[in-house]
């Protein structure tokens, strides 16, 4: 059953009642818990593998799914062992848009990441071991120290950053494309971004700007439905993200962002749009962040209902689930996978833990180039 | 040697450089067919083409934005604000991406990206349009910080910013476009982080930056008059800053003045003050003075923008008293 917008009628503000009209808070809220009841009951139908995808890929994007998975439940160990320096952002429950987006890609191409890019770092082929030390603070991080968690960048393979401000990535992709035109070379940037930054002014300028120079750019919203504390409906006006393309003449599209495979059909399409010129595209894919908003977030707003409701519609054992349904992998293949994960994340925190702290000198270098 | 205005400077600047290096392009408001609000892009539009003279929509933002996505990739973005008031509807792309990626990436990432802005104070634009708020960037790591006052500084130091491998803010003066000035017609490098001795001596030491400058070297010229060598320093850099020419001349002339057409509090002036005070300290005749913009935002109505804004008048007041003191 495809999931529709519908709006029970607002009724006007009255002053001086902080703005907000008394239950309006409830209402929206309600709105909200009986909308994704709706997307429920949608993605129990959608059971079905995409044509044209090969064994080795699925096995592929199966194991970069289980591979972010493990690597942040051990960051979460980790900290809790106290070893995390600073805060982290886990993309647990999320691992089906990363993966499926960044199978798009091709070697060339570039991407822009957010404060929860652990995932997109992954599925573009990140060392686990170097991203680890990273996080603990050590010399062999992709950054010795500098930049932690919502820091991690790979030039070298197009990864241009995660991002701690919320839609500061987004104009910075453009910009990329548009260093890329000049260069003229024909690689897409990936850009993504939660659907907390789709309220950002850097948001809209950055669309319209990739939109009039018709730039290579897919726009890939991660709609994870809260904010920290602040759910989608009630801080969205028209209560979609994919809608807003329209406003700026580009393709939008609402995609279920726990289907590895539909994530990748999608963007597959946008890219080879923004590749043959023809510019940008909107993708908002729906999903949701099992996990508080940081290691640091003591306080769980959302209701435990709602966050056991969508660890039934996991990402990875869906797809566990859907491929051997379709006899496109055995259990004992799949578990083979789950093994290798495991003993490459061991090996990754292995590394870092015995990475050596950075010497207090490297603290004054690289300031300026 | 043939004489040009600033604005000419700038524009031969950017010609020369866009010629040299294919990388190098131009993003921003009315920069394309309209030559640039200030006419410093003039022409370029049809030498280098709308692929390298980019009309931008009005997104300071994603301006800002666009030209570090750039840098990253190996492009070199000269954005041009029609103001430099606009830079700070840019703040977070300048201040938490431009200046930090080198250093949060260790190296790995660099931003040679320059952003072109006028302080356009002095025609009436009021508060919105009349700001020098060089000091803000001098204060963020990672960034360099350059205000040139002659046409040949205005070339030679926009060719070495866009040569540069950091992001450079590149502080220019709307009443400084039209001077004139002797500039060689050769390739001239004006490197980035030395200071210039404008005028030569030997009673106190000016240090002044920008549109400042000029007023500085007829207040020297006034005092000349009546017997009083003034030494004018323009940092011309004013991050990373050379140091060592102010110390030189502080030490010679052992009282100094700074001007500023920002405001004194945490300011441009302030810094230069607080600098000499911590390194020359007992080779001061005399407390150190400065000259800012009147701490109120900037009027509109000519009486009252003069007011405001720093004159030569205020310049020999104070330097008086510091030969007094």
């Amino acid at each position: 059953m495809p999931f529709t917008l519908s709006y029970a009628p607002l009724t006007p503000i009255r002053r001086g009642e902080g703005g907000r009209n008394p239950g309006e808070g409830a209402r929206m809220r309600r709105w909200f818990l009986d909308r994704k009841f709706q997307i429920a009951v949608t993605y129990s139908g959608g059971n079905k593998l995409q044509d044209d995808i090969s064994r080795e890929d699925r096995l592929d994007w199966y194991r970069r799914m289980c591979l972010i998975r493990k690597f942040e439940e051990e960051i979460y160990n980790l900290n809790k062992a106290g070893l995390v320096q600073g805060t982290a952002h886990l993309y647990i429950g999320m691992e089906a848009i990363a993966v499926g987006a960044c199978s798009a890609m091709n070697s060339g191409d570039l991407l822009t990441s957010t404060h929860r890019g652990h995932g997109h770092c992954i599925a573009r082929g990140l060392d686990t071991g170097r991203m680890m030390a990273e996080i603990l603070g050590r010399v062999d991080g992709y950054c010795g120290g500098k930049g932690g968690s919502m820091h991690i960048a790979d030039v070298s393979r197009g990864m241009l950053g995660a991002d701690g401000i919320v839609g500061g990535g987004i104009p910075i992709a453009v910009g990329a494309a548009l260093g890329a035109r000049l260069k003229g070379d024909d690689s897409v940037v990936f850009c993504f971004f939660g659907e907390g930054a789709s309220n950002q002014g850097s948001f809209h300028e950055s669309l319209n700007l990739a939109a009039v120079r018709r730039l290579a750019v897919v726009f890939i919203c991660e709609n994870n439905l809260w904010a920290l504390s602040a759910p989608f409906a009630e801080v969205t006006a028209g209560g979609s993200v994919a809608n807003r393309a329209g406003a700026y003449g580009m393709p939008g599209e609402k995609v279920d962002g726990n289907d590895v495979e539909a994530v990748f059909k999608a963007v597959t399409e946008a890219t080879r749009r923004a590749r043959s010129g023809l510019g940008p595209s909107l993708l908002e894919c729906e999903s949701y962040r099992w996990e508080g908003h940081s290691i640091f977030t003591r306080q769980e707003i959302r209701p435990e209902g709602e966050i056991q409701q969508w660890k039934q519609r996991d990402p990875i054992s869906r797809y566990r689930t859907r491929l051997i349904e379709a006899k496109a992998a055995t259990s004992d293949i799949l578990q083979q996978i789950e093994s290798q994960v495991a003993k490459q994340i061991s090996q990754s925190t292995e590394f870092a833990k015995s990475s050596p702290v950075p010497d207090s000198e490297s603290a004054f270098q690289h300031t300026y180039a | 040697m043939r004489q040009i205005s600033y604005a000419e400077a700038l524009n031969e600047a950017l010609k020369e450089e866009m010629r040299r290096n294919s990388l190098v392009f131009v993003l921003g408001e009315d920069v394309g067919r309209m030559g640039g609000l200030f006419k410093v892009t003039h022409a370029l539009l049809e030498e280098f083409g709308p692929g390298r003279v980019i009309d931008t929509p009005i997104s300071e933002a994603a301006i800002a934005g666009a030209g570090v996505g750039s840098a990253l990739v190996g492009a070199r973005p000269v954005i041009e604000f029609q103001f430099s008031d606009f830079m700070t509807i840019a703040m977070d792309q300048i201040v938490n991406h431009a200046a930090k990626l080198r250093y949060m990436t260790n190296g790995m990432a660099s931003v040679p990206m320059v952003i072109r802005a006028p302080v356009c104070s002095g025609i009436n634009l009021g508060a919105q349009h009349s700001q020098s708020l060089e000091s803000w960037f001098v204060h963020i790591p990672g960034l360099k910080v350059v205000m040139p006052s002659t046409p040949a500084d205005a070339k030679g130091l926009l060719k070495s910013a866009i040569r540069d491998n950091n992001p450079v803010l590149f502080f220019e003066h709307r009443l400084l476009y039209a001077q004139k000035g002797e500039v060689p017609d050769e390739d001239l490098l004006v490197a980035l982080g030395v200071a210039d001795v404008k005028r030569a001596g030997t009673d106190l030491t000016v240090v002044a930056t920008g549109r400042t400058v000029l007023l500085a070297l007829a207040a020297a010229d006034k005092l000349a008059g009546e017997g009083i060598e003034v030494e004018v320093v323009d940092p011309r850099t004013l991050k990373p800053l050379d140091t060592d020419l102010i110390f030189q001349s502080v030490r010679k002339t052992n009282r100094l003045v700074v001007v500023s057409d920002g405001w004194s509090a945490c300011g441009y002036a302030s810094e230069i003050m607080a600098t000499v005070m911590e390194q020359c300290f007992f080779d001061l005749d005399a407390p150190i003075q400065r000259v800012c913009t009147k701490d109120v935002p900037m009027p509109v109505a000519a009486p009252l923008q003069k007011a405001v804004m720093v004159s030569e008048e205020d310049i020999v007041r104070v330097c008086r008293q510091v030969l007094a003191a």
